[in-house]
């Protein structure tokens, strides 16, 4: 069987399962552009579009957690190397509507609001514009909440949300000046094009920043779970600001406290009080290898690595402990280390069979270094046992991974 | 210099003074939206209510819409837990929890965000199927089912935005705020 025969049947096969979803397709190709009809053939040989062996199995999970359990997809960074998450491992929150089928051609953004100037682009317009291609992660801002029971022990169920990628795009500044920004402006209200419309208020000082409205992922279009053909990406930020499918810019003289706003995305302290919005990730790090879940098959020699981040700016240092956190040792940084991204460490290690704790600790160029549990506890004045409830955000105390005699590891944030 | 100052002025003169718009942009890309394609759009509804339709509706006349379009998913009196991550009625009182439980009542510091919500994606999956009317009948239900209005009240562009939230002095501005650029105290994400 030849390549092309084989995808072929693969065609066909998904074509049973996805017949409700051709059939909208046709119907858009029908009446539309030759680009609608290139979406509705999905590609069928791997020799055009290539695939990885079969022996690589390394999936996102559902996170089965209410309400988004089986829509939120969390990445195995324990599975990654270097720096970059491949678009089809990126993490995925979406707000429930699904993924939209969004044909490029039909699709639009429109700026207005307190603007001089509203406007309409295409996508092939904003293409035409001049682009930049930035790396940067995306984390969730419920990423790393503590969990327990088995779950606690992957690595991937507790620190999944967080991804990066190169992002390519148009730098949002320069589409609020063609726009011309009036004064009295001070916040935009961002929104998609899925069926319950996503939207996200946005101060104007960090649009003005450095966010991009991105079309391209890692060299190819953004994937579309991942907002294609438009995406705001909001470097260093909680990933809900980045809005997918991105349709419309508003710009207001205040946030619009929209449902998301008001519920998930509000820091609900533990007196009741509840701050309006938050915004950069702090600094963090976790070590990817050896992890939870993960099994030394005897002592000698590992590399320990992992990865650590920081919303703030740059990461300066990371320092791996292997001994309970008595001694660290500063890791080697892969270069050249991005801004507001993902930066891969490494440590050479020999295991000599007892039992430790490993962790490592970040620092960003700011000089922030990375809290313990108890630091985070006696910063937000609650016990360690507040971590635990539900709804705890911006998590990011270090995390120790246990190593018994038998060469299991296992998660020892709160032993 | 001087003759692209010129052409500057002409261009001016010829545009009938729209200075602004047209000088700002640099690459003239993209097309100016209609009136109406701004209109259709533009379903963001600030705090204030300023971009709110006028229209009414009832908390009686909300119930029998909830009843028929959307206790499927919320329950037949909303106060159950449905499908959703919180109820859509009660959570009084809990707030200082370790299980808060955050409603529309209980949490949420304006009504407006109610209206704009219902209106962008409620019923899920028939989203923007009701009218104007009906998103003012099923927010007031709402409102009165968590105790916020009576049952007869009904509510309009100008009432809407006036109802006090139980929850609106709970939100305080996110400490220390948001500068570009600046340094943050340690473990504090702005
Ligand atoms: C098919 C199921 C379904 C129907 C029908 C439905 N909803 Fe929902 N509703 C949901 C889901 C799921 C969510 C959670 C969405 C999310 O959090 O992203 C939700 C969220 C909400 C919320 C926000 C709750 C919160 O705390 O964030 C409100 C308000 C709401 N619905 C009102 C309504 C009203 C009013 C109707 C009827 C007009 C309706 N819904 C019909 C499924 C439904």
């Amino acid at each position: 069987m030849n390549a092309k025969e084989s995808g072929r049947r693969k065609f066909l096969k998904g074509g049973v399962a996805l017949a409700g979803l051709a059939v909208g397709g046709l119907r858009v190709a029908s009446g539309q552009s030759s680009g609608a009809e290139a979406a509705a053939s999905p590609h069928k040989d791997s020799r055009t579009y290539g695939e990885r062996s079969r022996f690589d199995t390394a999936e996102r999970q559902p996170t089965g957690a209410a309400p988004y359990g089986d829509t939120a997809l969390v990445t195995p960074i324990q599975a990654l190397t270097g720096i970059i998450t491949p678009a089809g491992l990126h993490f995925v929150m979406d707000h429930l509507a699904g993924v939209p089928d969004i044909d490029p051609q039909q699709h639009r953004l429109m700026i207005h609001g307190m603007v001089d100037r509203p406007l309409i682009f295409t996508v092939e317009e904003l293409k035409r514009l001049p682009s930049v291609s930035r790396i940067h992660f995306l984390e969730c801002n419920a990423n790393s909440r503590p969990l327990q029971g088995p779950k606690a022990e992957s690595v991937q169920q507790v620190h999944g949300k967080t991804s990066c990628s190169e992002w390519t795009g148009v730098l949002l500044s320069l589409l609020l000046q063609e726009a011309s920004v009036q004064a009295g402006a001070s916040w935009l209200v961002s929104e998609g094009a899925e069926g319950n419309k996503y939207t996200k208020s946005l101060p104007l000082a960090k649009a003005m920043e450095d966010v991009l409205v991105a079309y391209g992922q890692n060299g190819e279009p953004v994937r579309p779970e991942q907002g294609f053909p438009l995406r705001l990406l909001v470097p260093g930020w909680e990933a809900n600001y980045s809005t997918k499918w991105l349709r419309r810019i508003k710009i207001v003289d205040q946030p619009y406290m929209t449902q998301h706003e008001s519920t998930h995305n509000a820091n609900l302290h533990p007196d009741g009080k509840a701050h309006w919005f938050r915004f950069e990730m702090g600094v963090k790090s976790v070590i990817t290898r050896p992890c939870g879940g993960q099994k030394l098959p005897s002592p000698g020699f590992y590399e320990i690595t992992g990865l650590a981040w920081s919303g703030g700016g740059t990461v300066r240092k990371v320092e791996v402990s292997t001994d309970g956190g008595r001694t660290w040792k500063n890791a080697e940084l892969q270069q050249p280390v991005h801004r507001k991204a993902h930066t891969r460490f490494r440590l050479p290690w020999t295991w000599d069979g007892n039992e430790t704790i490993l962790q490592s600790r970040c620092t960003d160029d700011q000089g922030e270094m990375q809290p313990t549990i108890a630091e985070l506890a006696k910063i937000w004045e609650v016990s360690t046992d507040y971590f635990l409830g539900s709804g705890v955000d911006h998590f990011n105390a270090i995390q120790p991974w246990k190593v018994n005699r038998d060469g299991s590891v296992h998660n020892a944030l709160f032993s | 210099m001087r003759s692209s100052l010129n052409l500057f002025l002409l261009a001016v003169l010829a545009s009938g003074g729209a200075v602004l718009a047209q000088t700002s942009s640099t690459y003239n890309l993209g097309r100016t939206p209609t009136q109406e394609e701004i209109r259709t759009w533009d379903i963001a509804i600030s705090p204030d209510g300023k971009e709110l339709p006028p229209g009414r509706g009832s908390a009686k006349e909300g119930a029998a819409i909830y009843a028929q379009k959307c206790a499927s998913c919320h329950g037949p009196t909303g106060a159950e837990q449905g499908q959703t991550d919180f109820p859509l009625v009660g959570g009084k009182g809990t707030l200082t929890t370790l299980h808060p439980v955050r409603t529309l009542g209980s949490f949420w510091p304006f009504a407006t965000t109610i209206w704009d919500y219902i209106r962008r994606a409620m019923p899920q999956g028939k989203e923007g199927s009701l009218t104007v009317d009906e998103v003012y009948a099923v927010t007031a239900y709402l409102l009165y089912r968590n105790g916020i209005i009576q049952e007869s009240d009904s509510l309009n562009a100008t009432s809407l935005p006036k109802i006090q939230m139980p929850n609106r002095n709970g939100f305080v501005p996110a400490k220390p705020a948001w500068k570009p650029r600046e340094k943050r105290p340690f473990g504090f994400y702005p």
